[in-house]
């Protein structure tokens, strides 16, 4: 039998954090969070929580020893909460026991008084009284208040995004053992096996050199363990320090879903220039960031908002403006696209105005519109190989927009129980760190005497199927079999300093390394005989004659640069282009929907692994879709988490995605960009789920629901639909400045 | 040690001990070593702990169905077969399931997958043509996300193409599967080892301590309800299991589960459209451990089988040391979660009227997902129609009350009328005045009473098609 990841996952053998052997004497943590959501701590007794049997030692910020604090970007995120509290579900004790279930018994006994102060949830409250992390940022391009007088057409409006609970189905998890001399070993469901060493290293106040991480692979991830896997596996690396024993966290759901962030919620205002043509001449956009009570990464995700406030599209004036607020929330995080979504969603709702105030479909306008060669985006790079066009009349062609538009206004016009619905969506995603300094990965590669390789990389394994493209890529590279090649777990004893596995780059760079590593080897061995074509005979020669065997190679992107003073520079290595064209039906008298199909043509590169890149493409569509049209989290006015568990908290199931999925590939699309002509893959698929949206407005319109097309609020769930058929939105007149210039 | 009993787990014979209690989750990974069954939520629902319990029915049948782990007590286990993901795989390689989810390209960060190949398994074992349609409602329990299920879909193609052809019905179904490599062989020996294990561990009077049905909603509330020493499980009591047809109605036992109560032809002689009605309710998983009974007692005012009971006229039997009374089931809901049942009275039976057979029954349920979600508003009505007019009209509908609510008025209204457009729009105003919803995580109140109101319209819809046309209600 073949043996690899997949035959792990089926036959239920692959290892995550939790199925580790216990090491003897392990002990099982579990944390109390705040209640309320800001407050001043005034009491924390934990003696009746340290009095339940079985409990070994219950651990404050007092017991810290270094520095409290885990903030990435901004120091503002204390591992243990100290003096105060900002979000509801903010760690503030770790309690460490024989089990887990009595850790968590044990936590309902801890004396916890906190003075209520008042929340704030909603981002721009909390930009009206000054709470921004960072100073507010803006991209331009060309002179967006001169360009106004020369449309002919202008909508202005509001778009409202959701957040998104990431529902990677491992929870969040950590074991740490101690080790001998002051060393910890962490095993860690990270993206981020170098985060999480460097505020282990700074919570103990200890070197980072005695503590060493490692990630065998993730249960999903998604973006939600880039950043906030590190809290729980310092607590653990803490009480390993603390107690001698190794230390097992693993959140249960509800307790993950209470505790750790989710894909930012944006609140943002537009305005949208065209000419009498329907090109787009001017665009505006301010994005609220709901950013949590921390920073996390959520300066990066605006940033990558700004980047993508033009989407797929060619606009010459633009201003996007951006401010990360801090509000009472569990601080949001990186989620597949980090940032990007959001802009679109904000750009894709001032189009669909714009087309209903002339009158004409919105894939029109899309189409117009797109980005072709030399295009310049608003941040000063311009657009290479530019694939917009290409993937959208390629979708055009196999799949027949017109047709299928035709064939929804015929089923309209036929039934009256159902409305069927049609938009299309082009997606443009730029593949690199925007914070140039990331775009940096290392691999190790290991010949070993009987000829079998082992590799170790920085990048991930966490269902991507980064380590199956790095194997390809370092057995096309040695001219070895598949099989001759495994990937090891991600250590930082083996390749260090490494940036999260995340933006979609886990592969490009790590194989990238992974590929120059193979080459210095392939290179030695040629070099000591050049004509042996058995690979297990050269190898055993070569290392009889004393040849080095292993390699470290470093890749960095090349020609990457962006300058943070005038938001311009090339911070991308590439573009990822696609369209999807999506259908959905509207049941009139229910307010349900169903999406009956999304067709698209993505533009992956000369793929490395087709079934891979496939399944990353289709299940990413997923998380859109439910982005868009059925996952809702949303908070009280004090700031607690309603869709709390998973049965209030509901993502796409098998019933809820389409049965027609086509996705084609573009052919002939090699990248010079990546690896072996390569795309990266993980994030943009994501984004053709926003089309969903716009198909069930469609419906809903013919449905004669009453649609003010200047106000968007996603996810448009079935509650929100019913709304719009009820009557519940107003029919608001979309400015015209061809006839009221202002 | 106290003996609890012996289960075979996968092919071993195990002897239940004291600390053997629990869920079936925990103690598989904790107790047993067996890693592969995964906890996802805990509360039934992803599927990532899926496990087959397999028992002979009392003709020495084996059978099996799959069951969520987080929320199977251990003390189910004896005397039965417990089945996980280790236990489906062959010495060597991959089984037909497997090996067509891997050709697929299915399994990315394989955290689901342990569930979703028990859950074919499940399939396997107790669809009736292996069509894909089945397989597909076989893992309506379980969440992937990674995958969009679109490759999941590719693999199920292919393994009910190349199978189901192959069925043959009148063979022992756990015989067949083994010969396809489907199931591992020591399956081939599994039903007489069941019959020569020990009776279950012997459990005290139900009166005495916790009488527990699935427990599909009540463990995610009181986990530590199997803390109690005295747990008696109705799905020992044969004698409250099973849908039996009498003269003048049809008696569904109280231990039936709503798995069963789907498939039963006899409830279906009376509600045709029962199997598509009840495959709204939970999932597979969750079906298969949840009862008719409890479902009722459980006093959700949103039960869906609670509400179809309602419609139907439904009375129950209850009864307390023997003594047995009757009790139309709308007169069992007194408040939020209270009940007209006397301590110690336990439910035996519900009798569903075989005058139902007579009328049309409608179902509808409105929630965020299709399936395996709680409905914002969910409802059925039953009516007898004679030339459009309603002769008699029972509407039940959930999500708007504290109790599952009988709508006595707009039921006691619409009786004896013509169902016309008129008709329904002044039912409707009837209705809104029957129910009080409040906001909450399911929706906000305006949002049910809109759905109220429409959720009548389509029971109109199916009872008068041709009569009443949509556009004349909304």
């Amino acid at each position: 039998m073949k043996h690899g990841d997949p035959q792990l996952h089926v036959r239920g053998e692959s290892v995550f954090v939790d199925d580790l052997p216990a090491p003897h004497g392990a002990l099982h943590a579990a944390v109390l969070g705040s209640p309320v959501a800001h407050g001043k701590i005034t009491r924390v007794d934990v003696n009746a929580a340290l009095a339940h049997d079985g409990v070994v030692a219950v651990l404050t910020a007092r017991d810290i020893p270094g520095e409290n604090q885990i903030g990435a970007i901004l120091p503002d995120e204390p591992l243990l909460a100290d003096g105060d509290v900002h979000h509801v579900g903010q760690p503030v004790v770790v309690v460490l026991a024989s089990s887990a279930a009595v850790a968590r018994r044990a936590r309902l006994d801890v004396a916890l008084e906190i003075d209520s102060l008042p929340a704030v949830t909603d981002p721009r409250e909390s930009a009206a009284k000054g709470q921004l992390m960072l100073p507010a940022r803006t991209f331009a391009i060309g002179v967006v208040d001169d360009a106004w007088g020369r449309c002919a057409h202008i909508v202005e409006g509001r778009a409202d995004s959701g957040a998104q609970e990431h529902f990677y189905l491992e929870t969040q998890g950590a074991l740490a053992e101690p080790m001998e001399d002051g060393r910890v070993r962490v095993h860690s469901s990270t993206q981020a096996p170098t985060a999480v060493q460097r505020q282990t290293a700074r919570v103990l106040g200890i070197p980072m050199h005695l503590v060493e991480v490692d990630v065998r692979r993730l249960g999903g991830a998604f973006g939600g363990k880039e950043d906030q896997a590190t809290p729980w596996a310092v607590m653990c690396a803490l009480g390993a320090r603390t107690t001698g024993r190794a230390v097992r966290l693993i959140l249960d759901r509800h307790d993950d879903m209470l505790m750790t962030g989710k894909r930012h919620p944006y609140s943002s205002d537009w305005k949208l220039g065209l000419d009498a043509d329907g090109k787009f001449l001017a665009y505006e956009a301010t994005y609220y960031q709901n950013a949590g009570s921390a920073a996390d990464l959520s300066p990066a995700v605006l940033e990558r908002s700004l980047f993508h406030s033009t989407g797929s599209y060619h606009i010459p004036n633009v201003r996007a403006t951006g401010m990360s607020c801090r509000t009472n929330l569990a601080p949001f995080t990186a989620f597949r696209g980090f940032g990007g979504p959001q802009a679109m969603f904000v750009l894709e709702t001032a189009i669909d105005a714009a087309a209903r105030a002339m009158n004409v479909p919105a894939f029109e306008l899309q189409r117009r519109n797109l980005l072709r060669e030399e295009s310049v985006f608003p941040y000063g790079m311009r657009a290479e190989r530019c694939r917009a066009e290409r993937c959208w009349d390629e979708a055009d062609r196999a799949y027949g927009i017109e047709a299928r538009a035709a064939g929804v206004a015929q089923h309209n016009a036929e039934n009256v129980a159902t409305k069927k619905g049609l938009a299309v969506m082009p997606v443009c995603f730029g593949i690199s760190f925007t914070n140039t300094s990331m775009n940096q990965a290392g691999a190790l590669v290991h010949v070993y005497t009987d000829g079998s390789v082992g590799v170790s990389t920085g990048a991930v394994e966490m269902g991507q199927g980064v380590n199956q493209k790095i194997r390809r890529i370092v057995a096309v590279t040695l001219g070895v079999d598949l099989d001759r090649v495994r990937v090891e777990t991600t250590n930082t004893t083996r390749v260090a300093n490494t940036s999260p596995t995340a933006a979609s780059s886990g592969a490009d760079m790590n194989g990238a390394a992974a590929q120059l590593a193979s080459q210095q080897i392939l290179e030695r061995l040629r070099a000591f005989d050049a004509d042996e074509k058995d690979w297990d005979k050269l190898v055993a020669a070569a290392h009889f004659a004393r040849v080095d065997l292993s390699a470290h190679a470093f890749y960095a992107t090349p020609r990457l640069h962006f300058d943070k003073t005038a938001e311009k520079g090339r911070p991308f290595a590439y573009h990822v282009y696609g369209t999807a064209i999506i259908e959905v039906t509207l049941d009139v008298l229910r307010g349900t929907a169903e999406i009956d199909a999304v067709r698209l043509v993505h533009d992956g590169g000369k793929m490395i692994d087709e079934a891979v890149d496939r399944g990353q493409v289709e299940g990413a569509l997923a998380q859109g879709l439910g982005w868009m049209l059925l996952e809702e989290a949303s908070w009280d006015a004090e700031g607690r988490l309603l869709h709390d568990t998973a049965g209030k908290y509901k993502v796409p199931d098998l019933g809820f995605l389409p049965d027609t999925v086509d996705v084609s590939f573009l052919a002939d699309a090699d990248n010079p960009e990546a690896v072996l002509g390569s795309k990266a893959v993980g994030e943009p698929p994501l984004m053709y789920g926003i089309g969903a949206y716009f198909a069930l407005r469609n419906a809903a319109a013919a449905a004669d629901a009453t649609i003010d097309p200047l106000q968007a609020e996603a996810p448009l769930t079935p509650e929100r639909t019913l709304e719009l058929l009820a009557g519940g939105f107003r029919v608001v007149a979309v400015e015209d400045a061809g006839q009221n210039p202002d | 040690m106290t003996d609890r009993g012996t289960c075979l787990l996968n092919d071993q014979t195990v002897a239940l001990a004291a600390p053997d209690r629990g869920l079936v989750l925990g103690w598989l990974r904790e107790r047993r070593g067996l890693a592969g069954t995964k906890e996802g939520c805990g509360e039934g629902e992803c599927g990532a702990c899926t496990v087959l319990i397999g028992e002979r029915d009392p003709a020495g049948r084996l059978s099996y169905r799959a069951v969520a782990g987080c929320l199977l007590p251990v003390g189910e286990l004896p005397g039965r077969h417990v089945v996980t993901v280790e236990g489906l795989n062959p010495s060597d390689g991959l089984n037909p399931i497997q090996q067509s989810l891997v050709d697929a390209g299915a399994p990315q960060c394989g955290f689901c997958f342990p569930g979703i190949v028990v859950s074919l398994a499940g399939f396997f074992l107790t669809s009736t043509d292996l069509s894909a349609d089945d397989a597909m409602i076989a893992l309506d329990g379980n969440i992937c996300r990674c995958t969009g299920y679109a490759s999941i879909r590719r693999a199920i193609e292919d393994f009910c193409s190349s199978f189901a052809p192959r069925l043959d019905a009148g063979r022992d179904r756990v015989e067949q599967l083994v010969e396809w490599g489907v199931l591992p062989e020591y399956f081939g020996n599994i039903a007489p080892r069941l019959a020569a294990l020990p009776g279950s561990a012997s459990t005290v009077a139900p009166s005495e301590g916790l009488l527990l049905a699935g427990g599909t909603d009540l463990l995610i509330q009181q986990p530590d309800l199997l803390e109690l020493e005295a747990v008696d499980y109705v799905s020992r009591r044969r004698d409250l299991v099973g849908i039996t047809r009498e003269l003048d109605h049809v008696s569904l036992g109280a231990a039936t589960t709503i798995e069963d109560l789907k498939r039963d032809p006899a409830f279906r002689s009376l509600v045709p459209g029962a199997p598509a009605m009840i495959e709204r309710f939970g999932s597979t998983i969750i079906r298969n451990r949840a009862t008719v009974a409890g479902n009722l007692v459980n006093a959700s005012p949103i039960g869906d089988v609670t509400v179809l009971l309602l419609a139907l006229g439904s009375e129950l039997v209850l009864s307390r040391e023997g003594k047995r009374r009757t009790l139309p089931l709308g007169d069992f809901y007194l408040g939020y979660k209270q009940l007209a049942r006397k301590p110690g009275e336990i439910i035996e039976a519900v009798r569903v009227p075989a005058t139902v057979a007579a009328c049309t029954v409608s179902f509808e349920k409105i929630s965020q997902r299709r399936f395996l979600d709680i409905a914002s508003v969910n409802s059925a009505a039953c009516a007898r129609m004679v030339d459009g007019v309603a002769t008699s009209f029972t509407l039940a509908i959930g999500g708007v009350a504290p109790v599952p609510l009988p709508a006595r008025r707009t039921s006691a209204f619409l009786t004896g009328r013509t169902l016309d457009a008129a008709t329904i729009h002044e039912a409707a105003g009837i209705l809104d005045a029957e129910i009080d919803p409040i906001d909450d995580v399911r929706g906000s109140a305006l949002y049910k009473r809109e759905l109220a109101r429409r959720v009548l319209f389509a029971h109109a819809l199916a009872f008068a098609p041709g009569r009443v046309r949509l556009e004349e209600l909304i």
